[in-house]
């Protein structure tokens, strides 16, 4: 045990000195058992802070340390570190967390003063008891997984196969591309989305570094930094694309029809199909919700046009398993339905549409070859883009989804460019034009005479519905049947207003996808309450997470544009190159291991380790603890009936003591 | 002098821990009254250390874990959500009040649901009034003398 404790009470600057009372707490931790000496400091983390630590110990021989400052999330390390270079063991410092859980947190500065004392109590008496413990160094496997093919997973996925690391990308839908596949053009710069790419996209189909498993799934994760084992489900496509030659004859003969996913509904593909023409892999899958094969009829259309032979109704999905050192997440967002606003009429007037069947409809391959056209094939005189639609809202979504505003202008243009004539009515809250050329993009929007009204729209009205109504709500001349009204209070007038016109666009909230719950618990990855993955740090380590080696890229971190998610795309990437790069990590060898004079054979602890850890030896009758799997949590440790099992730094004894501690005050 | 209740708290260092440290970042207030252990997960909160809490004099201990379904370990806490009941029985036989100890799911980033469950928990105790394991030790003696 401990015997010579040195406890450093850092003041960080005002924001532990501003509300507690720094030297009272270094007076009360003089008079604790084996404390032998006390000090504050201005900024413990400093160097000059450090170097004091480190002083002290060689010149006082001090055999345990205490630092009371920030949390031990925030520097642990760094006083590790500087405990390990002053030749004491690192895992004999402990940490007094005085200012996020102290300071910060109280009104009362004497409360807070004799809070910070109670916390510095119990890590002192944890000091005492913490013992030595050896780093354990594992090796990192030289390949990578990225998950998600939309512009971020194709960005870290190129990044890294562009450093020599064999990458696996895997993409759930037949293609690659997400939504970005989608746009006609892209804001601000108006560039040709497929232009941009495209490139890219056979970049990755290409690149000898890359596997690429489209149609597939990430089924299961297990293992650790620099070791994880991942099985991979490839659904079956009833296609051979070892021997498809891409050349399309299937899909031009299919007699079976389903809506376009790719389209938005908006037209019809076959049921053998690839999502759009420039799609990578361009192999073709079967949907055997439409094949009518899964529904026992007989037809062999596909099959009589496939020259190479490669149509296979008797594939089935495959597994495959490989091995990483580190893993991308960039799963991507999905629109909010915008049936959940029945106000905004999406679903009951055909001329109402989300953004994503608008870029469509606007696409130069899409569904009306880039005209702008209503249902019945009018052209519009009047357009209203809707933004916010389901954000900076309470009822859905809180938060701002950062790009609608810049795809309104985007279309805004669009429209003004296709059709000269039209008038083009934005309906805002605040105009967000946050990004490097954005707000010039906006000015530019003004001067080709788009008419902005500040002032979200509250309801939007079917033509003939308003006329029904329009006795309380006032006459619009010259309302068609086919026709919406907008209705807004126009902020800036103070005035209810109501604009009938040909078309309206909504811009669906940036949500976090249906299953992100799911896919954040294969990568141990944890969601913010928007439902979006959390990084480790919101300023410091935007593309780490809480799970080492598991990084997180675009916009399924958080709404954002494509210059984001390319530069997130590209940070991930470099972080598990920064991993890679490392060929082994330290990892703490704060694990669990049994007693075996303790033991008593009951096998209570076998079913209750997520990691398969635990085995138990029959000659013996012994469970024993396999440390490479073991991840430190505990649970076999607290359900132990014999207390044979110690966790490793979080001991029973070290917790004891700290209770102890926290109650002697 | 009013009752000023003292509170362990054992939270979990991925998601609880880390949604205390938020509330501080964020400069949220609270009642002073939880001092806080931390463990890697909730799994690890062993019915001794809840026991050795109320024993040290803690009238309160608060338990705080993932939500059901984020624990960093797959499934610590559930774990220990099964483990409670037992222990709630057991804190009756030795005539504590169930109610003492609680046990909670704060995510990383509910910063203000720890505040909340802070504020409560410490007003519950505090109309419970002090536990004063000592004074209830009777019983045996009682008899005997
Ligand atoms: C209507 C609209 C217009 C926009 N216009 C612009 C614009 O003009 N300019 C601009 O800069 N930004 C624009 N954006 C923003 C842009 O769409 C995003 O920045 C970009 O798509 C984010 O890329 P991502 O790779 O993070 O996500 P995504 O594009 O969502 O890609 C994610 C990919 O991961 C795949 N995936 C998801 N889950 C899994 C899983 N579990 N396993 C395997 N694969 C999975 C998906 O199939 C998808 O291919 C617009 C957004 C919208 C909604
Ligand atoms: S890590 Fe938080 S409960 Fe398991």
């Amino acid at each position: 045990m401990a015997s010579k404790i040195g406890v450093y009470v850092c003041h960080c600057g005002m924001n532990i000195a501003g509300t507690v009372d720094v030297p009272a707490v270094i007076e009360a931790a003089k008079a604790m058992p084996r404390v032998a000496l006390s000090k504050e400091y201005k900024f413990a983390c400093s160097d000059p802070g450090q170097e004091m630590i480190k002083q002290d110990i060689k010149a006082h021989g001090l055999d345990a340390i205490v630092v009371a400052a920030c949390s031990p999330l925030m520097h642990e390390k760094t006083f590790r570190r500087a405990v390990e270079a002053a030749g004491l063991n690192p895992f004999l410092l402990s940490i007094a967390n005085i200012r996020e859980q102290g300071s910060w947190v109280t009104e009362d500065p004497a409360k807070a003063t004799e809070k910070a004392k109670a916390i510095v109590a119990g890590a002192v008496f944890r000091a005492a008891r913490q013992e030595p413990l050896e780093m354990r160094s594992v090796e990192i496997h030289r390949a990578a997984l990225v998950v998600g093919g939309g512009i971020a997973g194709i960005q870290a996925a190129l990044d890294l196969a562009d450093s020599g690391i064999p990458t696996t990308l895997v993409e759930r839908q037949p293609s690659i591309g997400g939504y970005m596949a989608m746009f006609d053009k892209t804001f601000p710069t108006l560039d040709c989305s497929a232009c941009i790419l495209t490139p890219k996209m056979t970049a990755v189909g290409q690149h000898e570094n890359i596997k690429l498993m489209a149609y597939s799934e990430v089924e299961s994760v297990s293992g650790f930094v620099g070791n994880f084992q991942v099985r991979i489900r490839r659904k079956a496509a009833y296609v051979d694309h070892t021997k498809c030659n891409g050349c399309g004859m299937c899909m031009e003969k299919c007699p079976y029809k389903a809506p376009s996913e790719f389209d938005q509904g908006l037209s019809q593909r076959r049921a053998i199909y690839v999502p759009f023409a420039q799609a990578v892999p361009n192999k073709p899958v079967i949907d055997p919700a439409t094949c009518v094969r899964f529904k026992g009829k007989k037809c062999k259309t596909c099959i009589k046009f496939c020259e190479p032979g490669a149509i296979d109704f008797e594939q089935k999905d495959s597994v495959e398993e490989v091995t990483v050192g580190s893993i991308v997440v960039a799963t991507g967002f999905q629109p909010m339905d915008a049936k959940k606003i029945p106000q905004l009429a999406y679903g009951r007037h055909p001329e109402v549409y989300t953004a994503l069947e608008f870029e469509r409809l606007n696409n130069a391959a899409g569904p009306t070859q880039g005209k702008i056209l209503t249902k019945d094939g009018r052209v519009p005189q009047s357009v209203a883009i809707l933004n916010c639609t389901g954000s900076r809202d309470t009822n859905y979504h809180e938060y701002c989804s950062r790009v609608c505003c810049m795809y309104a202008l985007k279309y805004a243009h669009l429209i003004k460019e296709k059709l000269h004539e039209a008038t083009v009515f934005d309906f805002y809250i605040d105009m967000r034009c946050f990004g490097k050329g954005y707000e010039e993009f906006y000015r530019r929007l003004q001067d080709e005479g788009v008419r902005f009204i500040r002032g979200k729209a509250a309801q939007v009205f079917g033509g003939k519905e308003y006329k029904a109504i329009a006795n309380a709500a006032g006459f619009i001349d010259g309302l068609e049947d086919h026709q919406l009204v907008v209705q807004a209070e126009d902020s800036l007038l103070g005035k209810l207003i109501r604009v009938p016109v040909d078309m309206v666009v909504l811009t669906p909230a940036v949500e976090a996808r249906a299953d992100a719950d799911e896919v954040g618990r294969k990568f141990l990855v944890s969601r913010g309450a928007d439902g979006f993955f959390l990084e480790q740090h919101p300023k410091l380590a935007p593309v780490s997470t809480t799970n080492d080696g598991v990084y997180i890229a675009g916009a399924c971190q958080g709404p954002k544009d494509i210059p984001d998610s390319v530069a997130q795309g590209s940070a991930a990437a470099g972080k598990a190159l920064g991993l890679i790069a490392r060929r082994e990590v330290e990892v703490e060898g704060t694990t669990a291991s049994v007693v075996d004079e303790l033991c008593s054979g009951c096998k209570c602890c076998l079913t209750l380790c997520a990691y398969n850890a635990i085995s138990f030896d029959a000659d013996r009758h012994r469970s024993s603890i396999n440390e490479v799997l073991c991840k430190g949590c505990g649970t076999c440790v607290a359900s132990c009936p014999s207390s044979a099992i110690k966790a490793k730094h979080f001991t029973d004894e070290q917790i004891f003591a700290e209770i102890e501690g926290l109650m002697s005050m | 002098m009013s009752f000023e209740p003292r509170i362990v708290g054992i939270l979990c260092n991925w998601c609880s821990y880390t949604g205390a440290d938020l509330a501080g970042t964020s400069r949220m207030k609270y009642a002073p009254n939880v001092r806080v252990v931390r463990v890697m997960c909730s799994g690890r909160m062993d019915p001794t250390l809840v026991l050795k809490a109320f024993q040290e004099g803690a009238d309160g201990v608060l338990l705080a874990g993932c939500h059901i379904g984020d624990c960093h370990y797959i499934s610590g806490n559930l774990k220990t959500l099964r483990r409670i009941p037992l222990l709630k029985r057991v804190l009756v036989e030795l005539g504590i009040e169930p109610e003492r100890l609680r046990l909670e799911w704060v995510s990383a980033s509910e910063g203000a649901r720890y505040q909340g469950v802070v504020n409560e928990f410490v007003e519950q105790i505090r109309s419970l009034g002090p536990l004063d394991l000592e004074a209830r030790r009777l019983p045996a003696t009682a008899s005997a003398s």
